[in-house]
């Protein structure tokens, strides 16, 4: 598929998922989307994330192959760079600390221009890591202030989520910064990967889906909030009716946010199956939780086979009266 | 499987961390809210689904209406006339904060700022 056969694509799929609880909805399946649906998607996110880990772990990475981005540990008078180019478990950690929590790799994303002709140069290019750091850490803050639909009584941790994000103290209901935020930087990725000719060519509806999906996840949210409102203690009732195992469909919510959970649960299956398991896999990227330790660790791949090796020990035993005889220096004699 | 000694404690911090809403609700139960409601009046200044889901929207235009342009009166899509008011037109009918306005808000984890400005009523519950 090419870029815009992509897109249409994911636009229609995503356009076909919000479509279905919207007539599912309309002709009565509630506990279908409200209940079965949910839970169904949990459970696969659940197992899908824990055999895909599985998975990838039970690939055997017999070398180090850890990218170095500074001075590997040498002589004592030569400075290492531990964090860039790390030999020991801490550095690796505090490496793997900064990649999970700063997404440092993506901070040293270069562009590469043209200039007077075939001269090229390169340029520092920001924009993408702000933009993921943006969305990331606004999609958490959303994603644990929906605990308060979770937990009873209320978790402090969301009281004070809210308060924070809702300090602006704009319009009533309160105007949350990290809704806003997520959008925007859904909507960022989004027009990055439409207005680079290069990444455009590259993309594929594995991109475009995930993106189109969390914007429509964020819009109908918004909408619910401080638009077309729905009935929040109905909604409680039942999504804490599913953390409970008790589950209950109350009358009257509005359709609206049938759609939400449906798009959120189709996020949860799709999640195991997609580029979204880096959640996951960014623990697991060898590039990055490796040591560079080939110098002082042999590291032996697993699937050697074994090779049946003739020493010269064995072969002077075997040959060393004929070697004396015909005057051949031997290293034991008898 | 390799690195067992790692993978293993990471699947379980997953798991643990992302069932949070299961295992820290074991076994409890958290009937729906409900408010107590007025036993004097049968309507309120619009029909019960707006004031359900956008009651403070109103509010938050009657806050403006009164405390900006000094009005006090509010003309319901009924015709009828009402003195904008927290403290006396709403609590005269819903007169405990924590039978009516705190059932649902608790439940909800919403936490209103009327009170920062208006004087909460005293009860002993």
């Amino acid at each position: 598929m090419n870029a815009s056969q992509s897109m249409v694509f994911s636009l229609v799929a995503v356009g076909i998922l919000v479509c279905l609880p919207l007539i599912g909805v309309t002709a009565g399946m509630t506990s279908l989307f409200g209940v079965i649906i949910p839970y169904a998607a949990v459970v696969v996110f659940f197992v899908g994330i824990v055999a895909r880990v599985v998975r990838w772990a039970r690939s055997p990475v017999p070398f180090r192959i850890p990218t170095t981005c500074g001075q590997q540990k040498s002589f004592p008078w030569i400075k290492a760079d531990n964090l860039d180019n790390p030999s020991d478990t801490k550095g690796v950690v505090l490496r793997m600390i900064l990649e999970v929590l700063l997404f440092r790799s993506l901070f040293r994303n270069t562009r590469l221009e043209f200039y007077d002709g075939p001269k090229i140069r390169y340029a520092s290019a920001k924009w993408l890591w702000l933009g993921a750091i943006v969305f990331h850490y606004s999609f958490l803050v959303v994603f644990l202030r929906h605990l308060r639909f979770f937990t009873e009584p209320v978790t402090p941790l969301v009281t004070l989520l809210e308060s924070v994000d809702g300090f602006l103290e704009v319009g009533l209901p309160r105007l949350y910064i990290s809704g806003l935020a997520l959008l925007a930087g859904v909507t960022y990725l989004f027009l990055r990967r439409v207005s680079i000719p290069q990444l455009k060519y590259i993309s594929l509806p594995s991109d475009y889906f995930p993106l189109f999906l969390i914007f429509a996840i964020t819009a109908t949210g918004l909408l619910m909030r401080y638009v077309f409102k729905v009935d929040i203690v109905g909604v409680k009732e039942l999504t804490f009716g599913l953390a409970t195992f008790h589950p209950v469909v109350p009358k009257g919510i509005g359709v609206l946010f049938y759609i939400h959970l449906f798009l959120v649960s189709v996020l949860f299956a799709y999640f195991p199956f997609s580029k979204l398991v880096h959640m996951a896999g960014v623990f697991l990227s060898p590039t990055r939780n490796l040591p560079n330790n080939s110098r002082m660790v042999r590291h032996i791949n697993p699937w050697n086979y074994p090779v049946k090796v003739h020493t010269y020990e064995e072969y002077e035993d075997e040959f060393r009266e004929k070697m004396i005889e015909a005057g051949l220096p031997v290293e034991k004699k008898e | 499987m390799y690195d067992a000694k790692k993978i293993v404690p990471g699947i379980l911090i997953f798991v643990v961390l992302f069932t949070f809403p299961l295992w820290s609700n074991m076994g409890k139960a958290a009937p729906a809210p409900k408010p107590e409601l007025p036993k004097t009046e049968k309507v309120c200044v619009m029909d019960t689904a707006y004031m359900k889901t956008e009651h403070m929207v109103l509010l938050n235009q009657w806050r403006d209406l009164v405390v900006r342009d000094a009005n006090r009166l509010w003309v319901g899509p009924d015709g009828k006339e009402h003195f904008m008011s927290l403290q006396n037109s709403c609590m005269k009918c819903h007169s405990s904060k924590v039978k009516f306005c705190d059932q649902c808000h608790n439940y909800a984890g919403v936490k209103p700022y009327c009170w920062q400005c208006h004087i909460e009523p005293k009860e002993n519950m």
